[in-house]
């Protein structure tokens, strides 16, 4: 199980100064663009050697630190 | 038709009740707008917004398309502002404008008002519950003529200080008529609008639709980040047209999200904005054998744009796609020298026509420079604009583009176009993006690239085989991330500032 700090540091690396609470929403608010997003999901691919899938790639997966975690976890058992 | 609101008033007289713009949260009909637009228009003429600029600070919804009616009805002219960027950039657009008015909305009152710019600001919310003055708005109209300015649209200069287009209520009747005859733009239309409203290829979503009828889905920009979730909203709102930059459709492409869902119930797929790689092309026409894909060529000096293609053949992955004939109403010229190229020799594309933006805005000088005298007319004056591009006839008489006059490379002796190398590097499978530099400082190419998986030994034999020993890169720099801009275009600029940290 992946924690939330790890999720924390790649978000603070993939976008400098952010540091979300959990349930901080992160993509409705513009705080994670188009951009940052598609960096994050290639970082969390490289920290974890997860594949994301299309269907994976979900605003409802993205959309807070929680939801990060989570998927990260899940796609981790898969 | 000599102003861009009788186009407004004819579709909502012939579709009062029919959806016009809608954006994730809110909708208008044609009827609701035309009303909406007078209200507006009352007040910001009330605030001395005739014959001035009215500046945009606004989301892209539905409010800020009341904005651009609303100025127009005043007998203003709009520019809708970057509210992503940072207050002093957006200042440097507004120090040449010096609106008469500002106009946001609640969500952005505080910003606007720190912004300290324009004589007076208003929001749309007060705006649009003044009640309308039918003999004000009616004077202003009757006093306009259809080289009044519609609106100033800004392109970032390469010097660095933005050049606002000044474009007028003729341009845009006269280009959005060939943009609605073309592709068949009615009221069964529903464009899916991708592109900012301060970048000119929202001007074909707004004015086309405007014209036809047809109905506006303004895209939310977060599901950019998720293609699949993007498609499924189009199947949601019965998107059936997009016009797109190809980068947008590349993200579509990248995924391969048409695998992972129903496709939308596409007809038609435009694009333009920078070179369309012929592999993403290829993948999008596999998944819609039937529909109209179209590569569009344009400066914003031009309206939107002045020459197309109607994709009518098969293309490699690494061919690249000709950009076409010129529009209906304008003319391209391929000078080279002061005279008309020669079959298969490479000139200047310049255009004429009533595309034609009037000018650089305070800008004589560099409006003069770009906005000449037709070398081949000696008769009468005649404008055309140097788009800076050059470009070639193939042999069946399209025009393909070669690349900017001023990015020309000259690299050990020969003169080399970055794009012929992208585009022989794009035949490279699992390749998202890729991007050719030159780097000055230490006379090499770059090829900066986007990949599933490290590719460089793959592609550095690849343009072995395709390209001669000095169009070939000296250097591969994988990407996890191509950059983009805030239209969604490759940001050659932060590349070009990366050069300097590479080994």
């Amino acid at each position: 199980m992946y924690t939330m700090e790890q999720i924390l540091k790649i978000l603070g690396e993939v976008k400098p100064g952010l540091a979300p609470a959990p349930d901080e929403e992160l993509v409705k608010t513009g705080q994670l663009d188009s951009v940052d997003i598609m960096a994050l999901v290639m970082a969390l691919s490289e920290e974890f050697d997860l594949e994301v899938t299309p269907l994976d790639l979900k605003e409802e997966n993205f959309h807070t630190a929680q939801a990060i975690l989570d998927l990260v976890n899940r796609l981790a058992e898969e | 038709m000599k102003n861009l609101l009788e186009l407004l008033d004819r579709t909502a007289a012939r579709l009062p009740d029919a959806p016009a713009f809608c954006d994730e949260e809110t909708s208008i009909t044609w009827s609701g707008l035309k009303q909406k637009a007078a209200a507006l228009g009352t007040a910001l003429a009330r605030q001395g917004a005739r014959g001035r600029s009215v500046a945009l600070y606004l989301d892209h919804n539905v409010a800020c398309i009341l904005g651009m009616m609303g100025t127009l009805a005043a007998g203003g002219f709009y520019t809708v502002l970057d509210i992503a960027q940072p207050a002093e950039r957006v200042r440097r657009i507004t120090d040449q404008l010096h609106p008469a008015v500002l106009l946001t909305d609640a969500a952005h009152l505080e910003a606007a008002r720190a912004l300290g710019v324009g004589d007076c600001l208003l929001t749309v919310e007060d705006a649009a519950a003044t009640p309308m003055d039918e003999n004000l708005l009616q004077e202003i109209r009757t006093a306009m003529v259809d080289t009044d300015l519609a609106y100033v649209l800004f392109t970032s200069g390469s010097t660095g200080l933005p050049k606002g287009v000044a474009i007028t209520h003729r341009n845009v009747l006269a280009y959005s008529e060939w943009a609605v005859e073309t592709f068949g733009f009615g009221p069964h239309t529903v464009l899916g609008n991708q592109t900012p409203f301060y970048f000119s290829m929202s001007v074909t979503d707004i004015y086309g639709a405007l014209r036809s009828g047809a109905c506006v889905q303004i895209l939310p920009r977060r599901f950019f980040s998720f293609p699949v979730q993007l498609l499924d909203y189009l199947t949601q709102r019965r998107v059936n047209t997009i016009y797109w930059v190809p980068s947008a459709l590349g993200i579509v492409a990248n995924w391969k999200a048409l695998d992972y869902t129903t496709p939308p119930p596409l007809r038609t797929i435009l694009f333009a904005g920078e070179v369309m790689p012929t592999a993403k092309l290829n993948y999008w026409r596999f998944h819609y054998p039937q529909a109209l894909f179209a590569n569009l060529y344009g400066p914003t000096e031009t309206t939107d744009i002045c020459a197309y293609y109607v994709v009518d053949r098969d293309f490699a992955d690494d061919e690249p796609l000709p950009i076409g004939r010129a529009c209906a109403n304008c003319g391209l010229l391929v000078l080279k020298e002061g005279r008309l190229a020669e079959a298969g020799e490479e000139g200047e594309l310049c255009a004429r026509g009533s595309f034609l933006a009037a000018g650089y805005y305070g800008l004589p000088e560099k409006t003069a420079e770009r906005f000449c005298q037709n070398p081949l007319q000696s008769a009468y004056p005649e404008i055309i604009y140097r788009t800076g591009d050059l470009v070639r006839y193939n042999d069946r008489g399209e025009l393909i583009y070669c690349g900017r006059m001023d990015h020309q490379i000259k690299h050990m002796g020969y003169r080399i176009e970055p794009g012929e190398i992208e585009t022989a590097a794009f035949g490279q499978d699992k390749l998202d993006n890729c991007a050719c530099l030159y780097d000055q400082q230490r006379d090499r190419l770059v090829l900066f690239y986007q990949g599933k998986r490290d590719l460089t030994d793959a592609l550095r034999e690849r343009l072995a085989q395709r390209l001669p020993p000095y169009m070939r890169p000296a250097v591969y720099h994988r990407l996890k991330l191509m950059p983009q801009n805030q239209n969604g275009k490759i940001d050659r600029i932060a590349l070009g500032a990366m050069l300097a940290d590479l080994p």
